[in-house]
């Protein structure tokens, strides 16, 4: 058993700015918790999560696989970037957390490098107008609005899948029943010959929330 | 954090900017030196990723000479107890970084890079 990270650091004030661990960060954590011993054998040694918000995600990764591997964090919305950081710190894992649009500062560099990709969207169905004002102005509605079926921000990144996965990389993303899991999967296959499993799933509240692995 | 390793994969994308966009100029740094747990096989794994005259370069830039202009063949100690400290250690506070090529300045404060590009600069 893998414990979650210590967010004792983190008050109220944080919480108003940056998206509060809730039902579909612990998913995540629970399919990377099972996956823990593949992954420590894979080695991964450039992980990159988009969107960290607290920064629990990439801490808890950090306690699978410690210092064998760098912890890069990127976040449209700056206090993320600093809660990133103060996770990593909190946790003892040290994370190097960059305030960006998605992975655009690492796509030359990270050319088919990325080991392990990390994406827990903004997949709650909004206006698609939404969506782009909460990009922009880089708060924590950024860290919900997803546009008229959720994946107009994931779209962007499963359409760079290809050049950024290593090829030993994985990549886990977080989605829920209405961004229709089965066609987004099969798109990825289609574009990308990229395999993909659904590996684990859980109705929480309103939600029915899915974890999709990505390999080549 | 900057440190040197993040540094190393950093490039600018301003729009219209594709050549030499990489390596990233170091400027007004505050630079602090913090202890990192030393990991041989991560270093030994990582190294064939590293842009190796960017990396050599930005430490100049911070005052640290340590690597080799190459990259050795033979990989020792020594040396990766230099890099573990040039890669992992070194990290910048404060600053910016300046892209060689169009001059975009992106800031670092609290030890973060802010790689944000305003509206018109997107390519």
């Amino acid at each position: 058993m893998i414990p979650t990270p210590d967010l004792s650091h983190l008050k109220r004030e944080d919480y108003d700015h940056v998206y509060e661990p809730a039902e579909d960060t612990f998913i995540l954590l629970d399919a990377l918790e099972q996956d823990a011993s593949e992954l420590r054998e894979l080695t991964p040694r450039v992980c990159l999560e988009i969107g960290p918000g607290s920064g629990c995600v990439t801490s808890f990764v950090g306690s699978i696989l410690g210092t064998s591997c760098l912890y890069l964090t990127s976040d449209i919305n700056a206090h993320a970037s600093l809660c990133a950081l103060r996770t990593g710190r909190q946790n003892k894992v040290v994370v190097d957390p960059v305030t960006a649009n998605l992975v655009d500062p690492f796509r030359s560099r990270l050319y088919r490098n990325v080991d392990l990709l990390i994406f827990n969207p903004p997949y709650v169905l909004t206006d698609e107008l939404e969506v782009v004002d909460a990009q922009e102005q880089g708060g924590i509605a950024g860290a919900w609005a997803g546009g008229t079926i959720g994946m107009q921000v994931t779209d962007v990144v499963l359409d760079q899948l290809d050049e950024l996965l290593s090829p030993t990389g994985r990549f886990y993303l977080v989605a829920v029943k209405q961004n229709d899991v089965h066609n987004l999967q099969r798109r990825v296959q289609e574009k990308f010959n990229v395999q993909s499993e659904v590996v684990l799933q859980r109705r929480a509240g309103r939600e029915h929330l899915f974890v999709v692995r990505f390999m080549r | 954090m900057v440190r040197l390793i993040t540094h190393n994969l950093l490039a600018c994308h301003a729009k219209g900017c594709t050549t030499n966009n990489f390596p990233l100029k170091l400027q007004d740094v505050v630079v602090e030196v913090r202890e990192a747990e030393f990991n041989a096989d991560f270093l030994r794994g990582f190294l064939p990723r590293i842009e190796w005259t960017a990396l050599v370069n930005a430490a100049k830039e911070l005052g640290d000479t340590s690597l080799p202009l190459e990259m050795p063949e033979m990989v020792d100690d020594e040396f990766l107890k230099n890099l573990h400290h040039v890669l992992l250690e070194i990290h910048v506070d404060e600053g910016a970084m300046v892209c060689p090529n169009c001059g975009h300045k992106y800031p670092i404060m609290n030890g973060i890079p802010n790689m944000l590009l305003a509206e018109h600069e997107i390519g």
